[in-house]
């Protein structure tokens, strides 16, 4: 991939610096918060009719579940107290019945819920990949892949997990607290009032104990960031650190993010360990009230024992969803934030063709002019200045110069991966910004400074040039490039899996079969950057020749460091510090003794020699 | 997974309080039904209401005495996971330092940094609910159990219905379950390389505009993981109701054959309503035991991960009683080396190497990808080990000496410039910590790196991002060759290392080098015959063997392989 910062060479490496943060903001604002449910209520309700549903059956099983405590205490006290048999089977069987229903509902609406959500996951993963192929070269250049490739995969899973679990959960835990409430009321509103005495001692603790462990939880992200952050530099540059010696130097410094981490991990698993013990001796303590008011209301015989039973299982049932609520709103928030980030891909501007110029240059002859263009990957650093050239069909173009002139750059333009701020191009005297940008590519045949290679066979990966190239035309065109030795010499040949972008092959090799892509691809227009600067020079031979039966009656861009491929160019472009200083043949170059000359001489010194 | 637990070791005070406390609070929890039972029994059944106070009050000093448990287990099982997993890290991070090469090559990077990252925490996660809930649920059970047969033998026979069912469940469930979510991980996988290729590779597929092949290949990778993961969850939705359902079924039996105990007088209401409360307990606990049986599984995984670096041989390491003394002059000899790598079949990438470089000298490599070039040089700091044959260094094996002093006095700049996060300074500094400024802005200098760094704002104190990234190859090339000039060794390598350079730039480096390092050893690997041309000795290396040896001129004479290079590079006629 031609990185962008080349390009930025003169400009502040400071501004470079500050990549990716664009998303880092404050924490979302609970109005955003809205408009950020609302937007996920966007994609959910095309599914109304099958939400209706699971909230139909959430309010069923709830109802039901309420139902279970309220037959213990009406059995203990109607028909075993008094030994009515007949009475106590019947609401056994009742019971038996209501719990059957209980548990056939909640396993329904888990069922409907969880295709609800997978399907909207589906789509909110498809709309943001779409949105991905449509987001500008320089997005991708501002952002740091790592941070897009979260924003992707678990934020989404976040998303996932909480619609699966989260909505129908606190759906049925509130309806259970407000259930269970009313019914307790029902049976004695002197033994509720104990009970939900406690609850605000509960929301107090909650409310502290959460505040604290939201702060120590945050300090403990940033360790635990700052510690990977670490590991993943150093672990990368392992080799470096043993080539300099410095691994004792290294575990030190490792031993101090650890135990950082450490540190600050201990006191945030102790805060989040204290709600549990503290839920449960606030339980344990209602309780007690509940068997002392409960008993001295019996003795004066305003309840009845069958009542306490009820409410001992009611109060169970009334702190298993209020902890799970607390849980739930906890992972909601997480998933809103997440959602929010989503979203925030999604808002990106893409990039646009002009209205009514779909169609692409049929037939393209390969005339290429750039007319006054100017260009700067931020404003107030040009770095092509006012840039004009022509290029006949069939041309090849050597573009030299020293590192960060802007060679690359003018790859960037042609291919509109980035857009010139003033001045056109022309293909074939069309303005490219008339065409759209995929049948503007399509006539480009682009090799790329850093080879990219997908996970899959080898013979996938060159037709990636033209999906709808046969097994022969593969080969053929591997063999144009040479790369059809190696090739065989691999395990399974051309149908061996490549992994991690090519890793199990040499650079040499992965360069090949780029070359072999763009072959296959057949362009009108070609461009080289710096293709073949790490294949060895054996191999580039036979590339080379391969290249110039390819670059027949095409136009090419070369940006090549070879004296060969720069002789062999019809026109050589010598650019420096965004400028052309000089253009011609080498022999006009040479006689003109100016930039190139000194070049020349200081690149080929062994002419003298030889 | 249980091998990793004598991390443990270290904090033995915590890892016996833990559940010592875990198992007071279970007994504290286990009492309140019991309790609840007396008040309805004897309490209320005689009307003895002062009797129903100090039982409440009772309840409540049990509930905080529970209360002091449960917090001193949280302190400790939390002081003792997060001890355990900074112990593990640090070894582990001991364990990769030590590695030489050929490890690291096993391992790749990316599974590395998981490793010691996200499989600690998993396996952290494990040890804080072991030290908490593994304890608690069994306690719970068997406690649960206990008092259950105490309240009524009888009744208690419900148990041995509802438990065997309970179990019988849960292992249907984790057996049909689990297998599932295996696939949903690797579905799950395939989803995030395809996004993540689609961001590596984005001037690739904008290139070739492929936006809707790769919306094809996306759709198929989401459908496939949406269907599996709907099958899994759904799975999975069918354990609690089913749990619950035999749970509440019991609840039924119990009050059905209870009724029966109470009617003959065998039995109190009390009683039932506390046997009802432990048998709510049991069969949670089970369930809670079942959930740690799924994370402990899912966390095997990880451990055994940790465990495969931590149990890796480090096959490189000094010999005892290694030589300590520093190279004072940097004569190099190769004698006769061949070499494989581990594990691999066929030829050997090196066959045979011999050669030798005197001090002041320059010997370049040259020869075609795959040649064995770069495995070469690894030898040299001992980063590989040859299979067969020697390398000496001023007259002594490589092997006999300290690997700390040997790659302290060779200084190596990789094909792949790698910078750390920090100021310029500070990366170069990392050749000689003892460097000044002088010493450093002159090594930049040579390696033509002083200007662009001054052309920042902020010079030398200027950030660079993680690897370097805000840097062109070009720049994060020289300033690697800085970093090593300043080691001052006595034998420099440099292995392609200025292939992004562009040739003007390269040449003055070459010159500087040149200068700097006239009492050095220098073995340069190159494309460019600019590059090597100069060197006192160049080495033809073909397909693992030195087919041919000389200087430039020699090799024109008598070398087809280099007189080919030489053509390609600057023309017919030149030569």
């Amino acid at each position: 991939m031609f990185r962008p910062s080349s390009g930025h060479q003169g400009g502040s490496p400071r501004g470079l610096g500050g990549r990716g943060h664009m998303f880092k903001g404050p924490l979302p604002k609970t109005k955003d918060r809205k408009a950020t449910l609302l937007r996920l209520w966007d994609y959910l309700k095309e599914q109304k009719l099958l939400l209706s549903w699971v909230f139909m059956l959430v309010v069923l099983s709830s109802v039901f579940g309420l139902a279970g405590p309220l037959l213990i205490g009406q059995a203990i006290d109607n028909y075993i107290i008094p030994g009515d048999f007949k009475g106590l089977l019947l609401i056994a069987i009742i019971m038996g019945v209501v719990y059957l229903l209980n548990a056939l509902f909640s396993w329904l609406q888990s069922y409907i819920m969880i295709g609800v959500a997978q399907k909207t996951v589906y789509k909110m993963r498809t709309d943001l990949f779409s949105k991905i192929q449509t987001l500008p070269v320089s997005f991708f250049d501002r952002n740091p892949h790592g941070e897009l490739m979260s924003r992707l995969t678990n934020d989404l899973e976040n998303v996932s997990n909480t619609l699966n679990t989260s909505i129908t959960q606190i759906m049925a835990s509130l309806l259970m607290v407000v259930g269970t409430i009313s019914v307790m009321l029902w049976l004695s509103p002197t033994l509720t009032l104990v009970c939900v005495m406690i609850i605000p001692a509960i929301l107090l603790t909650t409310k502290k104990i959460a505040g604290f462990t939201r702060k120590y939880f945050a300090e403990q992200q940033q360790a635990l960031g700052e510690l990977n952050g670490f590991i993943e530099e150093n672990i990368s540059g392992q080799r470096v650190v043993k080539l300099f010696a410095r691994e004792e130097k290294s575990i030190d410094q490792f031993a101090k993010y650890n135990g950082k981490l450490k540190k600050i991990s201990q006191r945030a698993q102790v805060l989040a360990g204290l709600i549990h013990p503290l839920f449960n001796v606030l339980n344990n303590i209602i309780f007690a009230l509940l068997v002392g008011v409960g008993g001295w209301l019996v003795l004066k015989e305003l309840i009845t024992i069958g009542i306490i039973a009820s409410f001992i299982n009611y109060l169970k049932q009334f702190f298993r969803p209020l902890s799970q609520l607390a849980n739930q709103f906890n992972l909601l928030q997480s998933a809103i934030a997440g959602a929010e980030r989503v979203f925030a891909v999604m808002d990106e501007k893409p990039e646009q063709d002009q209205p009514g110029n779909r169609t692409g240059p049929d037939r393209i002859r390969g005339e290429v002019a750039l007319q006054h263009v100017s260009f700067g990957y931020q404003k107030e650093t040009p770095v092509l200045k006012d840039i004009s050239l022509r290029v006949k069909p069939g041309q090849t173009i050597a573009l030299v110069g020293p590192t960060g002139a802007g060679k690359t750059t003018i790859v960037n333009l042609l291919t509109r991966f980035y857009e010139i701020d003033t001045g056109s191009i022309l293909i074939d005297g069309q303005d490219i910004r008339s065409f759209s940008r995929n049948s503007l590519r399509s006539c480009l045949g682009i090799v790329l400074q850093d080879t990219y290679l997908f996970s899959d066979t080898v013979r996938e990966n060159i037709r990636y040039g033209r999906l709808t190239a046969t097994d022969q035309e593969v080969e053929a065109a591997a063999r144009i490039a040479n790369a059809e030795q190696f090739i065989k010499r691999l395990p399974q040949g051309y149908d061996t899996v490549l992994s991690d972008d090519g890793g199990n092959l040499s650079q040499g090799q992965r360069q090949l079969l780029t070359i072999a892509r763009a072959v296959l691809a057949d362009p009108a227009i070609l461009i080289l950057d710096e293709a073949t600067s790490s294949v060895d020079t054996r191999t580039e031979l036979q590339i080379q020749e391969a290249m110039l039966s390819l670059m027949q009656g095409r136009t090419s861009f070369v940006i090549a460091h070879r004296l060969s491929t720069i002789k062999n160019a019809d026109l050589i472009l010598v650019i420096n510090d965004g400028e052309i200083i000089e253009q011609g043949s080498h022999q006009e170059l040479l006689t003109r003794q100016g930039f190139y000359y000194e070049l020349y001489n200081s690149q080929f010194t062994v002419n003298e020699s030889a | 997974m249980f091998k990793l637990f004598s991390y443990l070791k270290s904090y033995p005070k915590m890892v016996v309080l833990a559940p010592l406390l875990m198992l007071l609070e279970v007994a504290m929890d286990l009492l309140q039904p019991r309790l609840i039972a007396m008040v309805v029994d004897q309490g209320i059944a005689t009307g003895d209401l002062s009797l129903i106070m100090r039982i409440g009050l009772t309840m409540i000093g049990v509930a905080i005495i529970g209360m002091m448990a449960g917090v001193g287990c949280t302190i400790a099982s939390s002081i003792a996971s997060e001890g355990f997993a900074a112990d593990l890290r640090t070894d582990l991070y001991r364990k990769v330092q030590s590695f030489s090469f050929a490890n690291l090559d096993r391992f790749k990077t990316a599974s590395l940094i998981t490793r010691l990252t996200n499989d600690v925490l998993q396996v952290k996660n494990i040890v804080y609910m072991a030290l908490r809930i593994v304890i608690r649920a069994p306690f719970m059970c068997i406690g649960g159990i206990i008092m259950a047969v105490l309240i009524n033998a009888r009744l208690a026979l419900s148990l041995v219905v509802a438990i065997p069912l309970l179990v019988l469940a849960l292992s249907i469930a984790i057996a049909r379950g689990f297998p599932l979510f295996a696939i949903v991980q690797q579905k799950l996988d395939r989803v995030n390389e395809v996004i993540r290729e689609n961001l590596s590779g984005v001037r690739v597929v904008k290139a070739f505009v492929r936006a809707d092949f790769e919306k094809t290949r996306f759709a198929q990778a989401n459908q496939e993981l949406i269907e599996i993961t709907v099958k899994a969850s759904r799975m999975v939705a069918l354990v609690l109701p089913i749990i619950l359902l035999i749970l509440n079924l019991s609840i039924v039996a119990v009050l059905w054959f209870g009724g029966i105990q109470i009617n003959q007088g065998n039995m109190q209401v009390g009683q039932l309503i506390a046997f009802i409360n432990y048998l709510t307990q049991i069969l949670t606990s089970l369930l809670m035991v079942a959930f740690i049986l799924m994370a402990v599984s899912r966390a095997k995984a990880s451990a055994d991960r940790i465990n495969e670096v931590l149990e890796s041989e480090v096959d490189i390491k000094d010999r005892t009683g290694a030589d300590s003394s520093s190279i004072t002059e940097g004569e190099l000899r190769f004698e006769n080396v061949s070499f494989r790598y581990q594990g691999a079949k066929g030829e050997p990438v090196l066959k045979n190497i011999s050669f030798e470089a005197k001090p002041g000298e320059t010997v370049a490599i040259i020869g075609a990808t795959g040649a064995g070039k770069s495995t070469l040089i690894n030898l040299i700091p001992r980063l590989y080990e040859p299979t067969a044959g020697r390398i000496l260094i001023d007259g002594k094996d490589i092997k006999d000496l300290k690997l700390n002093t040997l790659r302290k006095s060779i200084s190596v700049v990789l094909q792949e410039s790698l910078l750390f996060s920090g100021s310029i300074y500070d990366n170069l500094k990392l050749g000689n910590q003892d460097a000044s400024p002088e010493e450093v802005s002159q090594a930049a200098r040579v390696a033509q790196a002083d200007y662009f760094i001054t052309s920042f704002p902020e010079g030398y104190q200027t950030q660079l991002g993680q690897k370097g990234v805000n840097l062109s190859g070009g720049q994060k090339q020289r300033l690697a060759i800085a970093r090593a000039l300043l080691k001052k060794s006595k034998i420099l390598i440099l292995d392609d290392s200025t292939s992004a350079v562009d040739v003007g730039t390269e040449a003055r480096i070459q010159r500087g080098l040149r200068e700097l390092m006239k009492q050095c050893t220098m073995i340069v690997i190159a494309q460019r015959i600019s590059t090597v041309h100069q060197a006192d000795k160049i080495l033809v290396l073909d397909d693992g063997k030195i087919v041919a040896q000389g200087s430039s001129t020699e090799l024109l004479k008598s070398c087809k392989i280099y007189q080919d290079i030489y053509t390609s590079q600057l023309g017919k006629g030149v030569i």
